[in-house]
């Protein structure tokens, strides 16, 4: 392999060098009147260095499995493993750490601080790492050269155009040297001029090395993907390898 | 604390973000304070001012001054003067328990010398228990007359202060010695200045104290002018007077009910009427100020609600970084401390300016000047305070408890 393990930490190697592994996941979503089951079992891993697109129709529980790989929210049945360890058991701190340190979330709607420049967003989840105030700025501005905004840092994101925003966000979330980043519809809200910009970096990422995973509609983003995974109605239905690796 | 100065920064900006909330926020806590502090510092100032004007003559002292009889009694016509001399005092000293201290005094206008100074002083003879009685306290230095003092009939003065100054100018009176009705005397205190609204015979400031066994040996006058004495508590001075008016008629043969032989004013009777009124006044100004601080309260915590209702979004997203709970809630804490304290600060001295202008508008005879106490202050600004904390709170750990999904979809 071409490409180097982050610096910091050493994931906890599992057996078959997976980074995801879920089984027999399960999500209801209670709401009061009427239990909707978003996930009905879902077994699915993802490998170091993977390219995931997950498709599907809307409504199908896309958004609902990336929360749950990112930590964001919690399964309501099954099993999941990060980086070899169950998450199930962690408390509120450590679920905050492992969102800080193992995973990197891009959101449809970038999900920005508004009151902060460009430069401090991607500062943002280093402050909570406890990195020192000079390692952080220096870290966050080679993350903002290397997704072209070296020099939109001090904007705010009121002023920069919707792709540029997307692009702070992948800044941001991979501040912290994820072991993962996971997307959900990183082009939804963006034109095609912009989408096409922020999949060829996604694209370049996962060629130096990330493991992603992207929620999709967009048939553009799902070819460059090396494997596509389909839901249906809360189930997996299809998990396709479509490119054999890294071209 | 590496990240501390960002996060400083970061609590700056957002409070600057969010001008107007802030602003109402502030300003609730600006008004709070002032209204609250302003009125506990006039009620103070009010209490200071009457109870100061009222104790110069003594605290809630009863004072008796032996006349003529008006009733007749046993035989005896009306009219007759009724003469106490030191004898009757020790006699009522013995005879009433309820009498928690007594002093005689005598009094006359006598010639006083110092250098080439003359001028005509009232002089009383007095024991050293008219001290506390009278709140007639020496400047530092100084004394009063003592039990040494009366038991071997010193020749020492206690001076008014005004007389004081008028007689040594800038000079230390004490140690002095002066002449009083040709005898030398020794200067052994100065009153400290007080304010006195009532008197029975001159203004302290401007009489001199002897102790009443060389006041006797000086003069010859054996008959005291009058005594004054009090019971435990002020409430008892009444039925003690009773019982003093009786034992004296028994001993001086008058009718019990005469009250022109043994003639008395109870000066508890304007504290009474004091305290009462400022009863009233402080319970008036004390749910007046709770009243404030409630609405006070409920307008910072209202304005804290909407705070973190409007930023749940942000503090789901900040959680999805990886924020743990406690360091947003920390921000929270720090953000509602700073405001409140900053609104406490603007408040108190807006208090303080208002309390310091207030003495040129010559209203100060009526309403005395108001007081804000550093108490006061600091107790106003801290209950403001810990509303503004409990508001700030509760909602942000609710709000920090929820899965960062949840939080961000508000
Ligand atoms: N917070 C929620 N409360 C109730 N139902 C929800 C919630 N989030 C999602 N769902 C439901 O779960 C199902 C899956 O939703 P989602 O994962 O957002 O689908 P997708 O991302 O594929 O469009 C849908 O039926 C949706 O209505
Ligand atoms: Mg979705």
């Amino acid at each position: 392999m071409n490409w180097a393990l982050p610096k910091r930490r050493t994931v906890a190697p599992t057996s078959n060098g997976h980074i995801i592994q879920m089984q027999s996941i399960r999500k209801v979503y209670d709401t009061g009147k009427i239990q909707v089951e978003a996930l009905r079992g879902i077994d699915f891993e993802v490998g170091r260095g993977e390219f995931v697109a997950v498709v599907g129709p809307s409504g199908s529980g896309k958004s609902t499995l990336l929360n749950l790989l990112g930590c964001l929210d919690t399964p309501s049945g099954g099993e999941y493993l990060l980086g070899g360890e169950a998450v199930a058991g962690l408390d509120k701190d450590r679920l905050a750490d492992v969102r800080n340190r193992r995973v990197g979330f891009v959101f449809q709607n970038f999900n920005l601080l508004a009151q902060l420049t460009a430069l401090e967003n991607v500062e943002m989840p280093m402050l909570f790492g406890r990195i020192g105030r000079k390692e952080r700025r220096q870290r966050a501005t080679e993350g903002l050269e290397k997704v072209g905004l070296g020099d939109r840092t001090h904007h705010r994101p009121t002023e920069l155009s919707g792709g540029q925003m997307q692009r702070v966000a992948i800044a941001r979330a991979l501040a912290m040297e994820p072991d993962i980043l996971l997307a959900d519809e990183p082009t939804g809200n963006l034109d095609t001029g912009s989408g096409t910009d922020v999949l060829s970096l996604l694209e370049e990422l996962w060629k130096q090395g990330s493991t992603l995973v992207v929620v999709t509609h967009d048939t553009a983003l799902s070819r460059r993907a090396q494997r596509v995974v389909e839901i249906r109605d809360g189930l997996i239905v299809n998990d396709q390898r479509i490119q054999p690796d890294r071209k | 604390m590496t990240g501390f100065g960002s996060f400083f920064m970061q609590l700056i900006r957002d409070v600057w973000t969010q001008k107007l909330r802030t602003f109402l926020t502030a300003f609730g806590i600006v008004w709070g304070t002032v209204a609250v502090s302003l009125l506990l510092a006039f009620g103070q100032g009010l209490y200071i001012h009457q109870t100061k004007s009222f104790a110069g003559l003594g605290d809630r002292i009863v004072i008796a001054w032996p006349s003529r009889t008006s009733l007749p009694f046993e035989g005896l016509g009306k009219g007759r003067r009724i003469r106490l001399d030191e004898s009757d005092i020790n006699f009522l000293k013995a005879q009433l328990p309820a009498i928690k201290a007594i002093s005689s005094e005598y009094a006359q206008e006598l010639q006083v010398r110092y250098g080439d100074r003359t001028r005509s002083v009232d002089i009383s003879g007095i024991t050293p228990v008219f001290s506390i009685m009278r709140n007639l306290i020496p400047t530092e230095g100084g004394r009063f007359i003592n039990p040494v003092d009366m038991e071997k009939r010193r020749r020492v003065v206690f001076v008014g202060n005004e007389i004081a100054e008028d007689l040594f100018g800038e000079s230390d009176p004490i140690g002095q010695t002066l002449f009083i009705h040709g005898s030398p005397f020794q200067v052994v205190g100065v009153l400290m200045a007080k304010d006195q609204d009532s008197s029975y015979s001159g203004r302290d400031h401007s009489m001199m104290f002897i102790p009443g066994s060389t006041y006797r040996a000086l003069t010859g006058q054996r008959y005291i002018n009058l005594f004054i004495f009090k019971a435990a508590t002020p409430d008892l001075n009444a039925a003690l007077t009773e019982e003093v008016t009786a034992a004296l008629g028994g001993r001086k043969r008058f009718d019990p009910a005469d009250t022109q032989a043994v003639q008395v004013w109870d000066t508890t009777e304007m504290f009474v009427f004091l305290d009462a009124f400022m009863l009233g006044f402080n319970v008036f100004l004390g749910l007046m100020g709770v009243l404030t601080l409630v609405v006070g309260g409920i307008g910072v915590s209202n304005i804290m609600n909407v705070v973190v209702e409007e930023r749940t979004r942000e503090i789901g997203i900040k959680m999805a970084l990886g924020a743990r709970s406690q360091v947003i809630l920390s921000q929270f804490m720090l953000e509602t401390m700073v405001l409140t304290g900053v609104g406490g600060a603007i408040g108190l001295g807006i208090s303080y300016g208002l309390c310091s202008i207030f003495p040129h508008f010559g209203l100060d005879e009526f309403l005395g000047n108001p007081v804000l106490e550093p108490q006061t202050a600091f107790l106003t600004a801290g209950l403001l305070g810990i509303v503004g904390f409990l508001a700030g709170f509760f909602p942000a750990r609710d709000a920090a408890r929820l899965d960062p999904v949840i939080a961000m979809k508000v």
